[in-house]
């Protein structure tokens, strides 16, 4: 058994989706290296994320990326503690590749594994930067395949307070973004466009405003549907702005909402759509006046990447010890889930 | 010198250790898509099995396909990943290499056929020559009665190996045997490529000095992604 501190040296490694990326943290929140090839170019002209495309992807990368980490981080293979890897949720085969290499380093080490997951990884995202941090925190999970408020009890406790009824928050930006010919991913998009907008141009429906934690988006996505059918020659600047401002009125305020039921100390926000500068902005001001702490991950932080899997790894090595050499992938993991 | 051979490209995970002279260790299972859960551990247990730790290896073996994509990427993944890591190179095997040389015949030429599914067969063909195998042509992909065809082509005794000899055997028997001298198959537990093969293969690749660096190794597919298939239908239309 390792002891687990400060100078703990993890090798993280990220392959749940369409990043191959890995990364060396020493002591949970010291990135010494994160490195991450993104596959956006291979995936853009299907309009998403294709497994069989990814997954072949993540083999041609992978040993170049850890290659990169382990000399930007300027250790050796033999300065490495620890192996994390993503175990889920994502993709099954892209899961593996990246599963296979860190279970494979962790036994050419001779040094434990700890399988990471991916949603609690981007929970420690925030607190990469940033670790004073009081409990209990409400943590904003906003991404493409999740919209999660969670009530970080302490380190590895977890509840759900609220998410969405139907289309994540980064989903709803993509589906937005498809339609109005915006391209894919369509959260930079959106963000762009709506900057050289009117968000107050089209008043977009916010769904479920005022009833409980649980948000929906998919209304939302038909509204704007119907306007622009309704009304072809409406700017698209203005409708990115009208749809952003939507979004982020929701979530701001359910984030509120939530953060006053836990009684938090702390407010992070995380996943790609943290990138959102609107969401960034209107959390900022918020917090600010209700007395909040808030903590933002930086841009590189938000979407995936594997200093975040290194970091959740640590903390879950430090809890629950290492992982045993036989686990596989979990794709459809949730946050509450145990991977040990 | 220890060779290190992982093959994961069918239902079959093994692994085994090679030090030049045989085989040091093995160990094989039928994984049912199991192979990233079994493969880690079973390399650990083959490495107890020989006394022997990792660092001791000098060179690692992995079956490259053609077979099931994410058996291929484990085992490729897995061996670029313990390459790199003791710092050692690959030596990359096709699944049908490894089929043909596990078997004995007096067959003229072996078919290593491997099930594609969707109707499909992966193939290559070997003559036997003086007991030693030499590939003719390229590894393919297509239905079982192309396969024939190209057998069929050559016109000379052969035996059939792989799970797609196994799953097709009778269209092939009654395709073949009607023109050829001889048509035989081989043994069903020949029908998926082994580890124990593969590093004696990769003992004399070596010798030969056929190494490749960990990052230069890629999984052979020999079938594009749908979604790519696809597309290129949709903009050719
Ligand atoms: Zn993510």
């Amino acid at each position: 058994m390792i002891r687990i501190d400060e100078a703990t040296v993890v090798l993280g490694i990220e392959s749940s989706c369409d990043e191959t990326a890995a990364a060396v943290v020493m002591g949970g929140n010291d990135v010494l290296s994160s490195v991450v090839a993104t596959q956006i170019e291979q995936h853009a002209r299907y309009g998403g994320v294709v497994p069989e495309i990814a997954s072949r992807a993540h083999v041609e990368a992978m040993t170049p990326v850890i290659r990169k980490a382990i000399a930007d981080a300027g250790v050796g293979f033999e300065r490495i503690d620890a192996v994390a890897a993503t175990v889920g949720p994502g993709l099954v085969g892209a899961l593996l590749v990246g599963v296979a290499a860190a279970k494979s380093i962790a036994l050419a080490l001779n040094k434990p594994f700890v399988g990471v997951n991916h949603l609690e990884a981007h929970l420690y995202a925030a607190l990469l930067d940033d670790q004073h941090v009081e409990f209990p925190m409400l943590v904003v999970l906003v991404s493409g395949g999740n919209t999660l408020l969670v009530n970080m009890e302490s380190h590895g406790r977890y509840s759900i307070v609220g998410q969405t009824i139907d289309d994540a928050a980064g989903e709803a930006f993509d589906k937005v973004a498809r339609y109005l010919g915006l391209g894919h991913p369509g959260g930079p998009a959106i963000d762009r466009e709506a900057k050289l907008g009117n968000a107050r141009a089209i008043e977009f429906p916010r769904a479920m405003l005022h009833d409980g934690f649980d948000v929906s988006f998919s209304g939302l996505k038909t509204a704007v549907v119907n306007y622009v059918r309704k009304h072809p020659a409406v700017s698209t600047q203005d409708v990115a702005a009208s749809f952003q401002t939507a979004v982020v009125d929701v979530l701001v305020a359910k984030s509120m909402k939530a953060a006053q039921h836990i009684g938090a100390k702390t407010i992070a926000l995380g996943g790609g759509v943290a990138a959102n500068s609107l969401l960034r902005e209107k959390m900022t001001a918020v917090c600010a006046q209700a007395g909040w702490r808030l903590v933002l991950p930086s841009m590189a932080m938000c979407t995936d990447n594997a200093a975040m899997i290194a970091s959740a790894g640590w903390y879950r090595l430090l809890q629950d010890g290492p992982s045993d050499l036989s686990m596989g992938a979990m794709p459809n993991l949730k946050l509450t889930d145990r991977t040990n | 010198m220890i060779i290190l051979g992982i093959d994961t490209a069918t239902d079959a995970v093994s692994v085994a250790l090679h030090d030049g002279e045989s085989v040091l260790a093995h160990s094989e299972i039928r994984s049912d898509r199991q192979h990233a859960e079994a493969l880690i551990p079973m390399i650990d247990f083959v490495c107890k099995q020989a006394s022997i730790q990792l660092w001791d290896v000098g060179g690692i073996a992995v079956d490259i396909g053609p077979g099931l994509f994410t058996g291929m990427r484990v085992g490729i993944a897995s061996a670029q990943a313990i390459a790199h890591v003791i710092d050692v190179p690959i030596i990359p095997v096709t699944s049908l290499d490894i089929l043909s040389a596990a078997v004995q015949t007096h067959c003229e030429v072996i078919a290593s056929v491997i099930d594609a599914r969707r109707g499909e067969v992966y193939w290559a063909l070997y003559r036997v020559i003086d007991g030693k195998l030499k590939q003719v042509g390229a590894p393919q992909i297509g239905s079982a009665e192309s396969c024939a065809v190209d057998v069929l082509d050559r016109g000379q005794s052969t035996l059939l190996v792989g799970t797609g000899a196994v799953k097709y055997e009778t269209e092939f028997r009654d395709r073949l045997a009607p023109v050829l001298p001889i048509v035989e198959f081989a043994d069903d537990k020949h029908s998926m490529p082994l580890a124990s093969t593969l590093v004696e293969i990769a003992h004399e690749r070596a010798l030969r000095g056929e190494w490749v660096q960990a990052d230069n190794v890629a999984p052979m597919y020999l079938r594009a992604p749908d979604a790519e298939i696809n597309w290129a239908t949709r903009s050719t239309q």
